[in-house]
């Protein structure tokens, strides 16, 4: 076993004792990345000086001073800005950008004593499902190279299933943590909306937009997300609730927890081994005391449909910063001041952050807005009706997190349609605003599959401890893909 | 309505300032028409007074004492300006020659 195959528990063991130090975890960590990351592709940046560095003053740091996160390596995707790191979000748009400041979760993580070891691939501005739409690289599956690792955290996944790193930040907008979680057989957090400052990650849909984290276990997963929690000044949207100790709630026992399954959630359009394998994991939990029954969520089918009319919009909006003038790529040869923009946003932006400006342009213009952004957002509201009504009589929500399991490079590029049905299962959850977790659940011919579990809004405590619980009773968390014979 | 004519698109797309060619103008009506079709499954729902949500909690006013605060400095501000001098932003001409 690697050192980054052990979970913090094990590492902060390691360092206790003085078998290894962390910069021995740091420099093992950018071997791991040398060693694989030809075949991953999963980094766009490179910390590694300062890493280095950074792990040098750490190790002199009195081990009774340091917390269960210190000293420890993350990745960082590259929607989140690192003060003095390149963060492009996947963007020809962004080439070259240097942030001039830390994300609010970046300056927690540091705070914690994390060490960012780089940036992470991803579909183009979060905008895809599968982290081909980014203009740098295409990201591959660790357990089949010639498939997707999932998107748009596409590289946050792969990274952390390959052994790279054991923690990494992803971002959520309609299942960007969750399903490349799924397809890449690590564990990945959606929290509530509100929960995770959204300071620093170049927004996407502000209304649904959540930063969560990407982990090889659950125990690690809730520790982060600790970290990362908690309310802040600048985020008017971040809740002032109090953050729980996640990780010391976990132990097991889910006796009597309410479990709702949506008809809905196992219907047509679903592969028949995901079906089988949330089945058998509704056994798994049957076994552990907890009470399973079927339940409605009869406007699902619409979800999909209005997310792409909502994230459209807030995207056509949000992304009007990108002009050329003060950051990023410009443009060259332009007559005037409309061409500059027009000439920068067509050039600096790839087809599918285009089509879904013009589809949100489109949503809210004149003639459109009551059809279109009006109707959709009337029809979250029925959604998150039917979410608070299950939850009246239930204390989490389990079903598949993905349809199949990760399809083929290409397979899906150039049909728009076909590759938004992808997040059927998690888009739902993100109009609802609720927390959500995908954890493994079983194989599909070698291929990782997800099971999520959706909690009430501010319960990620009940959804983490039904992670765990699941996670001890079975052994899927313990395989790791084979990358190049390691 | 679902159809989108290639003059809408190039219509949209001047409104989302994006340069866009005949080709590509081409494409994205094709595509932009199938995506409104499917969302416009949303009509089959009678959603008559529904109250339409933008947030999903309840979200209120943040307020913070009115204090004078120091801004981000000049050098940082400029750092990722392609083109600045003496302190100022440069863009090419605003009117045509």
């Amino acid at each position: 076993m690697t050192l980054l195959e052990r979970s913090s528990k094990e590492l902060q063991e390691g360092l206790h004792k003085g078998e290894f130090k962390i910069v021995d975890v740091i420099n093992e960590t950018y071997k791991r990345i040398e060693e694989v990351d030809g075949d991953v592709q999963a980094f766009l940046a490179l910390n590694k000086e300062k890493a280095l560095e950074e792990a040098k003053e750490k190790d002199q740091v009195p081990v009774n001073e340091r917390g269960p996160l210190f000293g420890l390596p993350i990745g960082i995707k590259d929607n989140i800005v690192t003060e003095g790191l390149e963060t492009t979000c996947a963007s020809k748009i962004l080439e070259g950008f240097i942030p001039i400041y830390d994300a609010t979760v970046v300056k927690k993580i540091r705070e914690a004593g994390m060490i960012t070891i780089g940036k992470l691939n991803m579909d183009e501005f979060a905008m895809g499902s599968s982290t081909e739409t980014s203009y740098y690289k295409k990201t591959k599956n660790p357990w089949d190279l010639e498939r997707v690792p999932g998107g748009s955290s596409g590289g946050s996944a792969a990274s952390v299933a390959a052994g790279e790193v054991p923690f990494a930040l992803g971002t959520d907008t309609g299942g960007s943590i969750r399903q490349p979680a799924a397809f890449c057989g690590v564990v990945g957090m959606k929290p509530t909306y509100g929960r995770v400052s959204r300071f620093g990650a170049v927004a996407f849909a502000s209304s649904l937009d959540q930063i969560g984290p990407i982990t090889r276990n659950v125990y690690d997963n809730a520790l982060l997300l600790e970290v990362i929690a908690g309310v802040d000044p600048n985020d008017s949207t971040s809740a002032d609730v109090p953050v729980p100790n996640y990780a010391s709630k976990l132990d097991g026992d889910i006796k009597g927890l309410r479990i709702a399954v949506p008809k809905e959630f196992l219907s047509e359009g679903i592969d028949e081994s995901v079906r089988q394998s949330v089945l058998d994991a509704l056994e798994v939990f049957k076994g552990l005391g907890a009470t399973v029954e079927e339940v409605s969520l009869p406007h699902s089918k619409y979800a999909l449909a209005t997310y792409y009319i909502l994230a459209s919009s807030e995207a056509s909006s949000n992304l009007a910063r990108f002009d050329g003038i003060r950051y990023g790529f410009r443009a060259e040869g332009v007559k005037n001041l409309m061409d500059l923009y027009k000439q920068t946003r067509a050039q600096g932006f790839g087809d599918e952050v285009k089509r879904r400006i013009m589809l949100g342009t489109y949503s809210l213009s004149a003639g459109t807005y009551d059809a279109y952004y009006k109707k959709a957002q009337q029809v979250r509201t029925l959604i998150k009706q039917d979410y608070d009504k299950v939850f009246e009589d239930y204390d989490v929500i389990v079903g598949p997190t993905t349809p199949t399991a990760a399809f083929k490079i290409g397979e899906n590029i150039d049909d728009p349609l076909t590759m938004y049905a992808n997040d059927i299962l998690t888009i739902p959850i993100n109009l609802a605003g609720v927390p959500a977790i995908s954890i493994p659940c079983g194989f599909d011919n070698g291929l990782p599959l997800g099971l999520q579990i959706i909690g009430k809004h501010f319960d990620e405590e009940t959804v983490y401890r039904a992670a765990y619980a699941f996670e001890q009773a079975t052994d899927y968390h313990k395989q790791s893909p084979r990358l190049g014979g390691k | 309505m679902a159809k989108l004519t290639k003059e809408e698109v190039k219509h949209i797309a001047h409104l989302a300032r994006l340069a866009i060619t005949e080709e590509e103008a081409e494409k994205f009506s094709e595509q932009l028409g199938k995506i409104t079709e499917y969302v416009e499954t949303l009509n089959e729902l009678d959603t008559t007074n529904v109250e339409p949500t933008s947030h999903v909690l309840p979200i209120v006013n943040v307020m913070r004492e009115d204090a004078a605060k120091k801004g981000l400095e000049l050098e940082k501000v400029l750092l990722n300006v392609k083109e600045h001098e003496n302190g100022l932003i440069k863009v090419p001409p605003i009117l045509e020659e």
